[in-house]
């Protein structure tokens, strides 16, 4: 029998390396899965590299991790916030390798791992310095820029419903990069606030298809906190 | 009391509103972190137009009443929004496909430069010691089939922000095609820099003293 669903967060990071490359889902605050961030704290895997939209906010969830002081590597594409001052100290004194990389291509490179695509020219960044070294080529007049596909061994995404072949809904702009990064991991692991019977989630509604996640773990549900900008 | 001369000069909300005119019916629109969320506040009774966040949202609404915030549904700043009947969620890849794919009408961003080849720079100042940080920024300029820039002419001390060639470093290379400021709005164009509209008070010379840019008058 098929069963993803897994009891603890600590089981379903069990597998996780020194070394690996962890993709963690998010937008801000919206999408962050932050039990299952507080379960890699726990956890104590070293030498991360972590792929996130953002590279933390306050001094919870993505910035207590890279506080620890165990991530060697963020490729993210918008690390400075009104509240992220435990990266931006991190990077200043050269204890944290940033790899800053636009949005789209961002996405799509996560995008291209999980659909075996072996890499793509885009538009996106051409003529500006983040395209500095990087093959270019013209293509009906227009100008693109190669880029790679990002691999990841972990992804740990934040969803709504989930079922035990793995299944999943999201909830609002909180979908963000999940269903893509859950294609891109060797083993992705999502946090969910309820769990449906097989058959429970309508199939024209699942947004990522079982066999892209391995681990579903059950949290309870608190409500998203605001992160990311200057508060009046 | 000094009696330092001012110029005339359109306000923030009196500059949104005048993108917003131009801003056709059934449009797809995204707007731009900051000055350009404004635009949304101005657009004419009965015209319907559909926003779009790059964070995964078509069909955004204004900001909740207070109390009402949700912060799974967020806009680019991370400020709670609603949705409008119609409106829909989608993944990141499909989000910047929209831009990239050329399926959006126009987006608005702000600016630190913008040049007459519609170079445009708006990300980084180059500073050193910043922190860098691009976002959708890149994807949006070159992607939507209008790109629009509003900001202000002149920098706090006094520099032209339409220039020959950026200094700054580049967010995207010939992407802006029309630039709407505190003074007046330009269209770029292959005959160079177009006036089209010019804030009352200011003549088309006071307006070229202003910018090093050589001005043409369209208006």
């Amino acid at each position: 029998m098929i069963n993803k669903i897994t009891p603890t967060i600590e089981q379903a990071l069990a597998g996780v390396h020194d070394g690996a490359t962890v993709m963690i889902g998010g937008f801000g605050g919206a999408g962050q899965p932050a039990e299952l961030i507080d379960g890699l704290i726990a956890h104590g895997a070293k030498d991360l590299v972590i792929v996130n939209n953002n590279a933390g906010n306050g001094d919870v969830g993505l910035a207590a991790l890279l506080k620890t002081g165990r991530v060697r590597k963020i490729i993210c594409s918008f690390p400075r916030q009104a509240d992220s001052y435990v990266f931006d100290e991190l990077y200043r004194s050269g204890k944290l390798e940033l790899e800053l990389v636009p949005q789209g291509n961002l996405a799509e490179r996560i995008r291209a791992a999980g659909a075996g695509i072996g890499a793509f020219f885009t538009p996106t960044s051409y003529g500006t310095e983040l395209a500095k070294g990087k093959e270019t080529r013209e293509i009906n007049g227009r100008h693109y820029v190669l880029e790679y596909p990002i691999f990841a061994d972990f992804a740990l995404i934040k969803a709504e419903v989930g079922d035990r072949w793995g299944n999943l809904t999201y909830r609002k702009t909180a979908r963000n990069f999940g269903p893509i990064m859950a294609t891109a991991a060797k083993a992705t692991i999502a946090s969910v606030h309820s769990i449906s019977e097989l058959g429970g989630i309508d199939p024209e509604t699942v947004v990522t298809p079982g066999l892209f996640v391995k681990h579903i773990v059950k949290v309870p549900r608190t409500a998203t906190g605001p992160a990311g900008f200057k508060q009046a | 009391m000094s009696e330092q001369k001012t110029l005339p000069a359109w306000t923030r909300d009196q500059i949104a509103a005048r993108v917003a005119v131009d801003i056709p019916d059934g449009a797809i629109v995204n707007l731009g972190i900051g000055l350009p969320t404004k635009v949304a506040n101005h657009l004419p009774e009965g015209r319907e137009v559909i926003l779009h966040s790059e964070n995964g949202v078509i069909g955004m609404g204004p900001a909740p009443e207070k109390g009402q915030e949700d912060y799974d549904l967020i806009n680019a700043g991370k400020q709670p929004v609603t949705l409008l009947p119609g409106g829909c969620y989608f993944h990141h890849a499909d989000s910047f496909g929209m831009m990239r794919g050329g399926h959006l009408d126009v987006c608005v961003l702000g600016a630190f430069q913008v040049a007459v080849n519609g170079d445009l720079a708006n990300w980084s100042t180059g500073a050193p010691d910043a922190i860098p940080a691009v976002g959708g920024a890149m994807d949006l300029a070159i992607g939507a089939k209008k790109t629009y820039v509003m900001m202000d002419l002149l920098t706090k001390t006094g520099e032209s922000k339409l220039v020959q060639s950026c200094t700054y470093p580049l967010t995207g290379v010939g992407c802006v095609s029309r630039v709407y400021t505190d003074v007046a709005v330009f269209d770029l164009t292959p005959q160079g820099a177009q006036v089209i509209d010019i804030v009352e008070g200011l003549s088309f010379e006071d307006l070229q003293a202003l910018t090093p840019v050589a001005l043409g008058d369209a208006r």
